[in-house]
């Protein structure tokens, strides 16, 4: 079986991050797979500006940000395969991908890196009633038919759920002579960033309309209209304040699910509010060796975040196949004298019986690797707990025998909130506290954890970040 | 006197603006930081955008190429500009940063490539 290094699953820009990190970090042997026929993933259909601005300090397209890393990639000269989808990953870093010019291939892996992104929710959990005429599509669909196939969707558009790709594509819709008549989102407030409700609606005088949705479907060959209603504080239409939109177009914007198939079918466990693997503050999962990062992890909004996320993913893999190769020389070194000391004593027999004995046990401590479960109850392994209006943390775990100087944190708030501290305890320590004069749910917040505070409270036993009102 | 409420756009805070028109001086407040306030004067005085769209391709490996403003434009002329983006046809092959049109709608920007195209 052929071994890397590191594996990363996915060619996006997760994937292109930790790539160009773990190369700096020192590790020659890298394989990307990616599943599309060319590197970069969403970004290149993402064509609207506002990419980069923390990475690169200026405003790119998605292309161009993606170029920007694949460019990295090349200078680096790291391999990867394209049109290359991954089938399977095991516990022990057993990666096997299909592709037409290989077929099915089963390799070893030093580390694997996740970087799957995610898909969008289709109208299938939604549970609307109606036909299914031609005319429905996932925001995100929609955005690789215009601005890649080069399809206008529709020209008479509503437009389901106010997440960043439905509002962007409220714009592109209108910029390309389509009448885009109504966001509706079934929330009391908006999913999306503030900036693309700015320019994406208010710019063109799409109106908004908060706590609607879409009850009913209209038309049988094609969409020919939707109903809109208002919603209770319950989520449940209210009668009466039904209205019809003629439309031939309805897209969906509701959201966002980790690809974490492949994760599972390693055995690895999620977290109930991300869809993403638990992770330490290494970004390791509960498998050893395997890391998580990128919209696999979480949901993003902003793809500058995603990349230094996969770039730590990056480095510390690099560091797990390093310290494994230091290990096994040790280990082999080990192994030469002892048999150097047999042989002279001329135990030879006797010696091989005991070297099997070693193989035997090594593998059994292999297979038995502690999770984050079971490393829990040790004194170094620390749960991040989200509490009062913080709906998770990532990572979930802090081990901080292996800490760095900081930790970055990210997490989203349950609700809008006004004028709330942001509030970090170690047990019931309050150690620092942040006024936030706006907190939403569409924006992702952070806090940095550092070795140095937590050595001054070594019995801390969790880590609680909570929304406080003052 | 003149209020207005604007949403600043310079980075994922979204700061509440409010500009206080009086005559032509002009207050900002509610920004945390400057870019705020120089945000809310431009918004309030001559408004700008970046413009992204797509351009057919003839004989590329994909259909359309994405291309932008090089700066931003004015606010008022987004439309002009589409409309000569729409008309727009490149051939393949064509390198991110090429110019597909060279004085877009009179405003004197151009519009250039923003990802590369290769021959099918």
């Amino acid at each position: 079986m052929k071994h890397h290094d590191i594996v990363i699953v996915g060619g996006g820009p997760a994937g292109l991050a930790a790539a160009v990190a773990a190369r700096k970090a020192g590790i020659s042997d890298i394989l990307i797979l990616e599943r599309d026929n060319v590197l970069g993933g969403i970004l290149n259909q993402c064509i609207h500006n506002g990419f980069g601005l923390h990475t690169f300090k200026e405003e790119l397209t998605g292309p161009e940000y993606a170029a920007r890393y694949i460019a990295q990639m090349e200078e680096e000269k790291i391999p990867y395969r394209l049109n290359t989808i991954v089938v399977d990953i095991t516990r022990n870093r057993e990666v096997t991908y299909i592709n037409r010019e290989e077929g099915l291939v089963t390799i070893r892996a030093g580390a694997v890196i996740l970087a799957m992104g995610c898909r969008e929710r289709p109208r299938g959990a939604l549970n609307t009633p109606g036909y299914r005429p031609a005319g429905i599509y996932s925001a995100g669909t929609a955005q690789r038919l215009m601005n890649i196939e080069g399809y206008l969707v529709g020209k008479e558009a509503v437009i389901l759920g106010s997440g960043d790709i439905g509002l962007i594509m409220a714009r592109r819709m209108t910029l390309e002579g389509a009448k885009v008549k109504v966001v509706a989102e079934i929330m009391p407030y908006s999913g999306g960033l503030k900036r693309n409700i700015v320019q994406c609606l208010d710019d063109y005088g799409i109106p908004l309309k908060l706590s609607h949705t879409v009850v009913d479907i209209h038309g049988k060959e094609r969409l020919t209209g939707v109903t809109i209603a208002e919603v209770d504080a319950n989520k449940n239409p209210i009668p009466g304040t039904e209205e019809y939109y003629s439309c031939d177009t309805l897209l969906l914007s509701v959201g966002l699910i980790p690809e974490n198939e492949l994760s599972k079918g390693a055995g690895i466990s999620l977290n109930r509010v991300t869809s993403g693997p638990n992770v330490n503050d290494r970004l390791e999962t509960e498998a050893e060796g395997i890391y998580a990062c990128g919209n696999v992890l979480h949901v993003h909004d902003l793809v500058d975040f995603v990349s230094q996320e996969a770039a730590l993913a990056g480095e510390n893999a690099a560091e797990f196949v390093k310290r494994k190769a230091s290990q096994a020389e040790a280990d082999a070194a080990a192994d030469g004298e002892k048999r150097k000391n047999a042989a002279t004593a001329g135990e030879r027999a006797a010696e091989d019986g005991e070297r099997k004995k070693t193989v035997t046990a090594s593998d059994t401590e292999e297979d038995a690797q502690p999770t984050h479960a079971d490393r829990r109850g040790h004194a170094n392994v620390i749960p991040l707990i989200a509490a009062d209006g913080v709906r998770y943390t990532v990572p979930q775990f802090l081990e901080t025998d292996g800490m760095r100087d900081s930790v970055t944190v990210r997490f989203r708030v349950a609700d809008v909130y006004r004028d709330r501290y942001i509030s970090v305890y170690y047990d019931d320590q309050l150690i620092s506290r942040k006024k936030k004069k706006v907190l939403a749910p569409g924006e992702m917040e952070q806090v940095v954890l550092t070795k140095k505070s937590l050595a001054e409270y070594p019995r801390t036993e969790r880590i609680t970040i909570r929304t406080e009102v003052e | 006197m003149e209020v207005r409420e604007l949403i600043c756009i310079n980075c994922p805070m979204g700061c509440p603006l409010t500009v206080t028109m009086d005559g032509d001086r002009l207050t900002v407040t509610g920004n945390t930081c400057p870019r705020g306030e120089d945000y809310a004067k431009k918004e309030v005085l001559s408004p700008t955008r970046i413009v992204t769209s797509s351009v057919r391709v003839n004989g590329g490996t994909i259909a359309r190429v994405s291309v932008k403003t090089k700066t931003d434009i004015p606010k008022g002329k987004i439309f002009d500009v589409m409309k000569e983006i729409r008309a727009a046809r490149v051939d393949a092959p064509v390198t991110m940063g090429d110019v597909v049109i060279a004085d877009c709608a009179g405003t004197g920007v151009e519009v250039i490539a923003t990802k590369s195209v290769a021959r099918a």
